[in-house]
C-alpha cells in the first residue's frame, strides 16, 4: 500500500498542532505529535464517520483518554472537514470552543470530554457495552498515554472490558516512554505493558506507531479477534517530526516560541 | 404512620417498574446488589444489569459511557464509595458531560450502624451539591423515594439519590404530591420552622408534637431535593416563623443546613440552629443508639428549637 497521502495528511496535522500551541502560548506538543500518525490513520481510513453528520447512527467513536493531546484531535477533525482549519488557532483562548482539554459539548466530533486521565478508557468501556446491548456495529477506539496507565482506574476498566468481552473496543497505547517528570521507568515503571494487558485478558498487538502499514494491520487484527478487547501498543517517539522536540520530556507541556515554531513548520513540511 | 420501609427497599422495587417502562434503562452495581437492592432488577432484566465488581471508579466511568450512548443508567453502591471514592469520576465524566446517570447511593449516614465510621457517610450531600448541574435528592421515606426516583429517571441529566439502610416510618401516602425541587410542608406552625431532609423528617415531626406540649407551634418542611433547592418555601418559612432549625443525617458542614443558610442570609436573615453530625467521625452501634449519641433525634431537634 502507498501511504504517501496519509503521510502528507499527518504532516499537515502536525503543523496544525505546532501552530495552535504556539498561538496559545501553552499546551502539550510532545504527546500530540507522537500520536499524530495513529490519529490520522483512525480519522482518515479506519473509522466509519461522517464530518457532515457527526452524530451519525452506528458510527465508530474515538475517545482521547490522554486529553492533554487535544491539539492532535482538533487538528485531525479540522483536516477531516468537521470545521475550518483556522478555528483551532483559538486553542486555549477565553471563550474558545477549543479548550485546553477537549469538551464534547463545544466541538463537533468530540465524543467525550477528557483531560482527567484514565476516565476515557472507563467511559469507552461503557460505550462499548451499550453498543453490544444495542447490537450496534460501531466500534470504540480509545487512545491512552503510557504515563496514564499508572492510574488505578485503567486497570479497573481493563478488567471489566475483558470480563464483558468487549471485542468492539480498541485501545491504542501511545508508548513514547516519557511523561512530565521524565522517563516512565524513572517515574513509575509501567513495563512490561504487553504482558500486563495480556494478563488482564486483552488481545495485545505491538507495533511501530509511526508505520501506517503496521497501524492498519493492527486494526485488522483487532477486528478479527472475537471475545476480547484489543490493546495496540504503539511504540512512538515523543515530539515526532520536530527535531528539537523528539525524545525530550521537556516538550511534554511547553509551547514553542516564534523561532522554534518556524523551524518546526519547515521540518514538518505540512500546510495549515 | 405505622408502616416502616427502608428507602433502598423502595428503590429496588421501583426499579422493576421503571425497567418495564423504559427499555433503555440499565442498572449497574459494584458487588453490593443484595444490599443496594438492585439484585431483583438483575434477575428480572439480566441483560440490562451490569455488575462491575468492587471498582467504584470504573462503575461510574462506565455508567457515563453507557449514558452517553443513550442509556438511562441507575448505578448503585454505598454512598461512601459513590460520593467519596468515585467523586472525581462523577465530577468529570458525569457532571461535566451532563451524562444521564442516576447515582443511587445507599447506606448513607449514621444509620448504617454496626459497620462503623468507615462506612458512615456524612459528606456526600456537601460533595455532590458542588457539582454544576447535579440534582441532589434525599428522600425521607419509602413512598417519597419511589416517587422521586421516578421523576429522577424521567428527567435528563445527572442526579444523586441518597438512600438509607434502615427501615424508617412512612411520612407520605401514595396520593401525596411529592415533586422534585419542591419542598413539602408537612405540618403548619408559626413559632419556628424545622427544615429537615431524609430520615430526619420523621424525627422533626415527632419533635414538633413534643414542642406543642410546651406551647411551641413548629412548622415542619421536608426538603427532599437539596439541589435545586426550593428557595420559596424557605424564604416563606423565615418570614413567617422568624427562626429555623435544620435537621439532617449528614455533617452540619456543607449539607442541608448550609444550603438553607445560603438562601436565608441572602433573602431573609433569621437565627438558625443546625442538627446533624458534628465535625466528628461515627462508630459502631445500633442505629438508634448512634442517633442518640451523635445528636440526631427528635429530642435534639426540640432542644435546638428551644436554644434559639
Amino acid at each position: 500500500m502507498d501511504y504517501t497521502q496519509l503521510e502528507k495528511t499527518a504532516a499537515n496535522i502536525r503543523t496544525g498542532i505546532v501552530k495552535a500551541i504556539h498561538n496559545a502560548g501553552s499546551g502539550h506538543p510532545g504527546g500530540s505529535l507522537s500520536a499524530a500518525d495513529v490519529v490520522t490513520a483512525l480519522y482518515f481510513k479506519e473509522m466509519n464517520i461522517d464530518p457532515e453528520n457527526p452524530k451519525m447512527e452506528n458510527r465508530d467513536k474515538f475517545i482521547l483518554s490522554k486529553g492533554h493531546a487535544g491539539p492532535v484531535q482538533y487538528a485531525a477533525l479540522a483536516e477531516r472537514g468537521y470545521f475550518p482549519k483556522e478555528n483551532i488557532l483559538q486553542l486555549r483562548k477565553l471563550g474558545s470552543k477549543f479548550q485546553g482539554h477537549p469538551n464534547m459539548h463545544k466541538v463537533p466530533g468530540i465524543e467525550m470530554s477528557t483531560g482527567s486521565l484514565a476516565q476515557g478508557l472507563s467511559v469507552a468501556g461503557g460505550m462499548a457495552m451499550a453498543n453490544k446491548l444495542d447490537k450496534n456495529p460501531g466500534r470504540i477506539y480509545v487512545l491512552l498515554g503510557d504515563g496514564e496507565i499508572q492510574e488505578g482506574l485503567i486497570w479497573e476498566a481493563a478488567m471489566s472490558a475483558a470480563h464483558y468481552k468487549l471485542d468492539n473496543l480498541v485501545g491504542i497505547l501511545d508508548w513514547n516512554g516519557l511523561q512530565i517528570d521524565g522517563k516512565n521507568e524513572d517515574v513509575m515503571t509501567v513495563a512490561p505493558v504487553d504482558e500486563k494487558f495480556r494478563a488482564f485478558g486483552w488481545n495485545v498487538v505491538v507495533i511501530d506507531g509511526h508505520d501506517f502499514g503496521q497501524i492498519f494491520d493492527a486494526f485488522d487484527q483487532a477486528r478479527s479477534c472475537k471475545g476480547k478487547p484489543t490493546m495496540i501498543i504503539a511504540k512512538t517517539c515523543k515530539g515526532k517530526g520536530v527535531s528539537f522536540m523528539e525524545g525530550e520530556a521537556g516538550w511534554h507541556g511547553k509551547a514553542p516560541n516564534e523561532e522554534q515554531t518556524q523551524q518546526a513548520i519547515e521540518e514538518l513540511g505540512g500546510t495549515w | 404512620m405505622a408502616d416502616k420501609m427502608a428507602t433502598r427497599q423502595a428503590y429496588g422495587k421501583k426499579l422493576i417498574e421503571l425497567g418495564e417502562k423504559y427499555e433503555n434503562l440499565v442498572v449497574m452495581d459494584a458487588d453490593l446488589s443484595k444490599s443496594t437492592m438492585t439484585a431483583e432488577f438483575s434477575k428480572t432484566y439480566p441483560e440490562r444489569f451490569f455488575n462491575m465488581g468492587i471498582a467504584e471508579q470504573n462503575l461510574y466511568g462506565s455508567a457515563a459511557g453507557l449514558a452517553l450512548a443513550g442509556k438511562i443508567v441507575c448505578a448503585s453502591t454505598f454512598a461512601m464509595f459513590a460520593s467519596g471514592r468515585a467523586f472525581e469520576i462523577i465530577r468529570n465524566s458525569i457532571g461535566y458531560t451532563g451524562a444521564n446517570v442516576k447515582i443511587c447511593a445507599t447506606h448513607a449516614g449514621i444509620t448504617v450502624g454496626e459497620d462503623g465510621a468507615s462506612h458512615q457517610t456524612f459528606e456526600d450531600i456537601a460533595l455532590m451539591r458542588t457539582i454544576p448541574g447535579m440534582t441532589v435528592i434525599n428522600p425521607s421515606d419509602g413512598v417519597s423515594a419511589g416517587k422521586l426516583l421516578e421523576q429522577a429517571v424521567a428527567m435528563e441529566g445527572p442526579c444523586y439519590v441518597r438512600l438509607g439502610r434502615a427501615a424508617v416510618p412512612v411520612c407520605y401516602d401514595e396520593n401525596s404530591d411529592v415533586t422534585l425541587g419542591k419542598g413539602n410542608c408537612l405540618r403548619e406552625g408559626k413559632d419556628v420552622s424545622i427544615i429537615a431532609t431524609g430520615i430526619m423528617v420523621n424525627e422533626a415531626l415527632i419533635a414538633a408534637e413534643e414542642l406543642k406540649k410546651d406551647g411551641i407551634e413548629a412548622r415542619v418542611i421536608d426538603i427532599h431535593t437539596i439541589k435545586p433547592i426550593d428557595e420559596e418555601i424557605i424564604i416563606k418559612a423565615a418570614k413567617e416563623t422568624g427562626k429555623i432549625v435544620t435537621a439532617e443525617e449528614h455533617s452540619i458542614i456543607g449539607g442541608l443546613g448550609s444550603a438553607v443558610a445560603e438562601v436565608v442570609v441572602k433573602h431573609e436573615p433569621v437565627k438558625m440552629a443546625f442538627v446533624g453530625q458534628k465535625d466528628v467521625f461515627g462508630e459502631s452501634g445500633k442505629p438508634d443508639e448512634l442517633k442518640k449519641k451523635y445528636g440526631m433525634t427528635a429530642a435534639d431537634i426540640a432542644s435546638a428549637v428551644k436554644s434559639l
